[in-house]
């Protein structure tokens, strides 16, 4: 029961004034962020991160967080209302949440969403409040090795068991990580791939990628589209709320399936939008009449927001255990860390309690509270969609600028970010995905350090991948989810083999 | 409570043509694409390949891990190419429209002399102007409104960031007119 001390503490660091102001201007920003078409959690929280940069590092992200958690409450507002999904994961709500806004059901689907996702965090959260100090103090031990075993395992799973063809997760990554490696070299100090630059010497910085890559080529992605709305406006009253509530009890199977799948998904790299999906999917393949899904049913909205929202929020759980993140938003996250100078990694268990307490601390209540302020603010927000494109487009792009050139007070890094903007722009309209690019570059000087300095340990063998049980099955695993595919398709023959001779007797 | 009638609508004059002729395809730009791709891998490779990619006694030289990466690229971008080459025959799916073309041109622009403004009169002016300026000639929303908007926000950036953060931007004539 450690754990539930810890909080407890983690509480008391929150309860001051200046922390719940901040709260709220998070979760009203978030909201913002996730309403407006276009922008979305990663973007968002890219954009306002520079915001937090001379905060302390709890207030930074306990504010950080809550434009994520804001941003997750606000894509459910479009899907539902506009039939317009925020986000990729918003997608799955749309299917019985439009119906029934369409129904004159607004006010229903909007109440269940919200619920839902709180449902769905709230369980990640407890899951990250009990497993997480574990898994930290069981990764204390790792060294070297072990801990570039698990790199590796994050890096093959995106090739492995990502959806875009793998030459192109391939490009994605290693061009993450050659960039991460520009500048100089962390373990020997000698200068790489600067060609005599000297803006270059201080190599690439993560978040200015970021901004550009998220911020910036999305921008250019929705110039593209016809940007009219037309959608229901909706008001949730009291009576609506708690009818829905009451409900409840009688969807528990849906709630709980759903927020175990986004567990498990969250914390493999790249799951919420798999998640709410197979949320999706699971709930009717197992409802008594699947017939009536994607016609306004209440639970094909329950299974995909509790999904997505606690893949979401359980993608925290390795970047605070290990330093690795689960997903997009989780990289920058973590990229904000390092600004704020913590080292991600098992060590911030040990050396920053404050800290970890209250980013867990802040997680359930800036569910809390954010549930609260959603369920009675959603026409307010509905109606920041009349404002038009042209005047937020050239904002956003300010503050991207704004927020590139706080990282190192570097006008180069403008020029970088919009640099990135166009690369952001092109890769996502050929398919080449950014996720894995975003994790290789955060993630690239790390992984090598952790390789290098394996080998000085052992003497450059290679075998230290398997020196013992631990970090060997890891290896081990790694190489096995990089070949997945090829893995799978043999067994899937070996499997049709089998019947066709069954048959054939 | 039913309220099955559209409430809010949101029109897009200016919204690209569904018919607009396309600028090039796909394939095209994959093809592109990689074949930067290879040029960059094969610079870089040559760069660590220079600085030392060999195994020495401490384990690899600093050059080991990013020449394999470039390696690595360098693979993936020449099977996107020949996939892209081979993938031309089909039926060639769009990557812009004309009409999609112009208007990211129409961001893309403002942002690019937004950039080139910053780096001589300061990102608080070349802010306002960009704001003021897309508003009024892309979004054609009124002069003043555009003008207000714009104002306001410079204004709230400034206060927030270098007055209470004291988190510096690049300041060009004006702001030192006003002496800071």
């Amino acid at each position: 029961m450690e754990a539930f001390g810890l909080l407890l503490h983690g509480f008391a660091v929150l309860l001051t004034w200046k922390t719940l102001v901040l709260m709220m201007v998070g979760l009203v920003l978030g909201i913002f962020v996730g309403v407006l078409p276009g922008l979305g959690g990663p973007n968002g929280v890219a954009i306002l991160l520079p915001l937090t940069f001379t905060m302390d590092p709890t207030s930074a992200i306990v504010m950080l967080s809550c434009i994520y958690w804001g941003a997750l409450f606000g894509g459910a507002i479009t899907s539902i209302l506009f039939n317009i999904p925020g986000e990729a994961w918003s997608v799955a709500t749309t299917f019985d949440g439009y119906p029934m806004a369409q129904q004159g059901r607004a006010a229903e689907a909007l109440t269940a969403a919200f619920t839902s996702s709180f449902i769905g965090s709230l369980v990640a959260v407890l899951l990250i409040t009990f497993l997480a100090p574990m898994i930290s103090s069981f990764a204390l031990k790792f060294g070297p090795p072990e801990f570039f075993a698990v790199y590796l395992l994050t890096f093959c799973s995106f090739v492995g068991l990502g959806r875009e063809a793998k030459h192109k997760t391939l490009i994605s990554m290693s061009l993450g990580l050659l960039l991460a490696g520009i500048g100089m070299d962390t373990v020997s100090g000698q200068l790489r791939m600067t060609f005599g630059s000297s803006e270059l010497l201080r190599g690439i910085n993560f978040l200015v990628a970021v901004i550009g890559l998220f911020g910036i080529s999305e921008i250019l992605l929705t110039m593209e589209e016809r940007l009219a709305l037309r959608g229901h406006a909706a008001s949730i009253s009291l009576r609506v709320v708690l009818s829905v509530w009451k409900d409840l009890p009688k969807y528990w199977v849906t709630l709980l399936r759903s927020s175990f799948i986004g567990c498990w998904l969250g914390i493999t790299p790249g799951g919420a939008i798999a998640a709410s999906f197979m949320g999706y999917n699971l709930a009717k393949r197992f409802s008594k009449d699947p017939e009536s899904f994607g016609k306004g049913r209440i639970e094909g909205v329950f299974a995909p927001e509790t999904a997505a929202h606690a893949s979401g929020t359980s993608a925290l759980l390795p970047m605070l255990a290990l330093g690795i993140p689960g997903s997009g938003t989780a990289a920058i996250l973590l990229g904000g860390l390092m600004v704020w100078g913590l080292n991600p990694g098992p060590l911030l268990f040990v050396e920053h309690k404050d800290f970890v307490w209250g980013l867990i601390a802040s997680m359930y209540l800036g569910n809390v509270v954010g549930l609260v302020l959603v369920l009675t603010t959603v026409p307010i927000f509905a109606s920041i969609l009349r404002v038009p494109f042209a005047a937020v487009a050239p904002m956003i792009v300010a503050s991207c600028a704004i927020g590139a050139y706080a990282i190192q007070n570097a006008m180069f890094d403008i020029w970088l970010m919009l640099g990135f903007g166009v690369v952001g722009y092109v890769f996502k309209k050929i398919g080449i995905p950014l996720a894995p690019f975003t994790l290789a570059l955060v993630l690239g000087s790390r992984a090598e350090d952790a390789f290098r300095l394996s080998m000085i340990g052992s003497g450059g063998e290679l075998k230290v991948f398997w020196s013992n049980g631990l970090v060997g099955s890891i290896t081990t695993l790694a190489i096995v989810l990089l070949f997945w595919p090829a893995i799978d398709g043999l067994l899937a023959r070996i499997g049709w083999m089998q019947r066709s001779r069954t048959i054939s007797r | 409570m039913s309220q099955t009638d559209l409430e809010i609508v949101v029109d897009d004059p200016t919204a690209p043509e569904e018919n607009s002729p396309s600028v090039t395809s796909s394939g095209t730009v994959e093809i592109i694409v990689c074949l930067l791709l290879l040029a960059l891998a094969a610079i870089l490779g040559y760069d660590n390949w220079r600085t030392g990619a060999s195994w020495d006694s401490t384990g690899p030289e600093p050059g080991y891990f990013p020449f394999y990466l470039c390696l690595v690229l360098g693979g993936g971008s020449l099977y996107g190419l020949i996939a892209a080459l081979l993938a031309r025959r089909g039926a060639a799916e769009t990557f812009v429209t004309r009409a999609q073309a112009r208007r990211v041109m129409a961001v893309f622009v403002p942002t690019l002399l937004f950039c080139l403004v910053t780096q001589f009169l300061g990102l608080y002016v070349a802010s306002f102007l960009l704001i003021a300026g897309f508003m009024r000639a892309i979004g054609k929303i009124a002069l003043w409104k555009s003008l207000v908007t714009a104002f306001l926000f410079t204004a709230i950036m400034f206060v927030t960031f270098d007055i209470a953060f004291d988190v510096i931007m690049p300041k060009g004539p004006l702001e030192a007119a006003f002496g800071y």
